[in-house]
């Protein structure tokens, strides 16, 4: 047979473990992503003259791959004396390269905020800090959480990269069960099945929060 | 010393690319003057108050508020472009109502009467909420203060417009055709806001408005702007009942016979 149960649930809980570290990547990696998109995209419109910076560098970490700006952190960094381990180095890669995403979203969410709530604020001498917070943001988010929702999980799914500069996350694990016992239907399967279950998961949360803030803010 | 004019337009210009929008505007309005501007579309009255309220910038000239520029600044006797702290203190004095009211559309009316007051003017929330209690209730909606704007008809969203611009305690009030987004039945009670507005409140206020028997009625004076000018300018009476102006004639003919 090629499914043994016994060594499934034997391996269970190391990828349990694991998956913790999958799960820690994952939220420090997007609450990094989106924090830093969100400054991204403000300092674009708050200080016109970084536009031109700011352009250049999304472009730049979208149309790197992920894994180069994984290595580069980890392996080329060090050259210039800046030392991260595997986690951190990986983590910050994840976080920036869906940082230049995640602007690009705000960015499209403040688009579609009408002029005259920009104008208003001038007009109520809101300062440029004041009106983001109180009048733009709350009003750009709602619409943009299914597309920062879909970079969450589009971002999780990508944190089995991380093996590739050996983080013990998931895939990790799952490679080192796999050529010590030289089983990998189970790991593999189980670690598919594990992405699987928290996509759904997280795809249904955010339908939920999507849903609340519609109903908060279309009174 | 003759009382400083409110508000001074210098020979103000304002041009997007090669088309002229206004053209070496000067206009004085008084303390406690009420000015209507009227006017046919793509005439520059609205930029007016748009320049007023820096939502536009200004090609040339210098814009006077109470003897203060305001969007220069004297350096070294010669007047320079205005820093962001210079233009915040002198837009401080003035207040806008839009045509499309602009309330914040995730805040009730009276979070939106108490924002600015608070971020802006540091009150203290309580004394901010008194304050815009007080001005909903001028505006006869203290029943609607925990409103959404989507819950409000037109009409009174702009009221509600209106308190919001009066709690930042301006000393000049926009009104840019505030009516002209209302259902025809709405109209009334907004003007009678402005009304009372103007007999309560030591307000200058300066209007682009569409409503002839309101400008007539309320204004001191009436501004007729044609391509960027100021085409004739009196005293309702005088401008309404006797324009000397041959384009004046024509507007005010064609604007009453629309009805």
């Amino acid at each position: 047979m090629i499914w043994d149960w016994a060594f499934a649930f034997e391996i269970l809980p190391v990828l349990a473990r694991a998956a913790i570290v999958s799960i820690e990547a994952t939220l420090i990696g997007f609450a990094l992503a989106a924090s830093l998109g969100l400054v991204l995209a403000v300092v674009r419109i708050a200080v016109p003259w970084t536009g031109w910076t700011i352009s250049v560098l999304v472009e730049l970490i979208r149309s790197t791959p992920l894994l180069i700006q994984i290595f580069f952190l980890y392996f080329v960094f060090p050259k210039f004396g800046v030392v991260l381990d595997a986690f951190t180095a990986g983590v910050l890669a994840i976080g920036i390269h869906y940082a230049a995403y995640c602007s690009e979203v705000y960015r499209a969410g403040f688009d579609n905020i009408p002029r005259g709530q920009w104008e208003a604020s001038i007009a109520l001498n809101l300062s440029a800090w004041t009106t983001f917070r109180d009048i733009i943001i709350p009003q750009a988010i709602p619409p943009i959480v299914p597309a920062l929702g879909n970079y969450l999980v589009a971002l999780f799914k990508e944190t089995p990269l991380l093996s590739a500069i050996a983080v013990l996350e998931l895939m990790q694990t799952a490679k080192i069960i796999g050529s010590e016992t030289f089983r990998y239907t189970e790991p593999m399967t189980l670690v598919g099945l594990f992405f699987l279950a928290m996509s759904l998961v997280s795809a249904a949360l955010i339908r939920s929060l999507e849903g609340l803030l519609n109903r908060r803010t279309m009174r | 010393m003759t009382e400083q004019p409110m508000v001074r337009f210098d020979n103000v210009s304002k041009r997007y690319g090669t088309l002229t929008v206004l053209d070496g505007l000067n206009l004085e309005i008084a303390r406690g003057e009420k000015v209507s501007i009227i006017g046919p579309s793509g005439s520059g009255k609205t930029t007016v108050l748009r320049m007023l309220m820096t939502l536009e910038t200004i090609n040339d000239g210098v814009i006077w508020v109470e003897g203060e520029p305001l969007t220069h600044m004297e350096r070294n006797g010669k007047l320079v472009p205005a820093d962001l702290a210079h233009i915040r203190k002198i837009r401080a004095k003035i207040g806008m109502v839009f045509q499309s009211f602009n309330l914040f559309p995730h805040m009730t009316a009276m979070q939106n009467c108490i924002e600015a007051p608070i971020t802006v003017l540091g009150m203290k929330r309580a004394d901010a909420e008194a304050r815009a209690a007080e001005l909903l209730d001028m505006v006869g909606l203290s029943d609607k203060k925990d409103h959404y704007p989507s819950q409000l008809s037109g009409g009174q969203q702009q009221r509600v417009a209106i308190a919001r611009a009066c709690a930042m305690r301006p000393k000049i009030m926009l009104f840019d055709e505030v009516t002209s987004a209302l259902d025809p039945e709405l109209v009334g009670e907004v003007l009678e806001v402005i009304r009372k507005l103007g007999r309560e409140h030591d307000l200058t206020m300066l209007m682009v408005t569409h409503q002839m028997g309101f400008a007539k009625e309320f204004s001191d004076r009436v501004c007729f702007f044609h391509a960027g000018k100021i085409c004739e300018q009196g005293p309702p009476g005088e401008l309404f009942g006797t324009p000397k102006n041959e384009r004046t004639r024509q507007f005010l003919h064609a604007v009453l016979e629309a009805g």
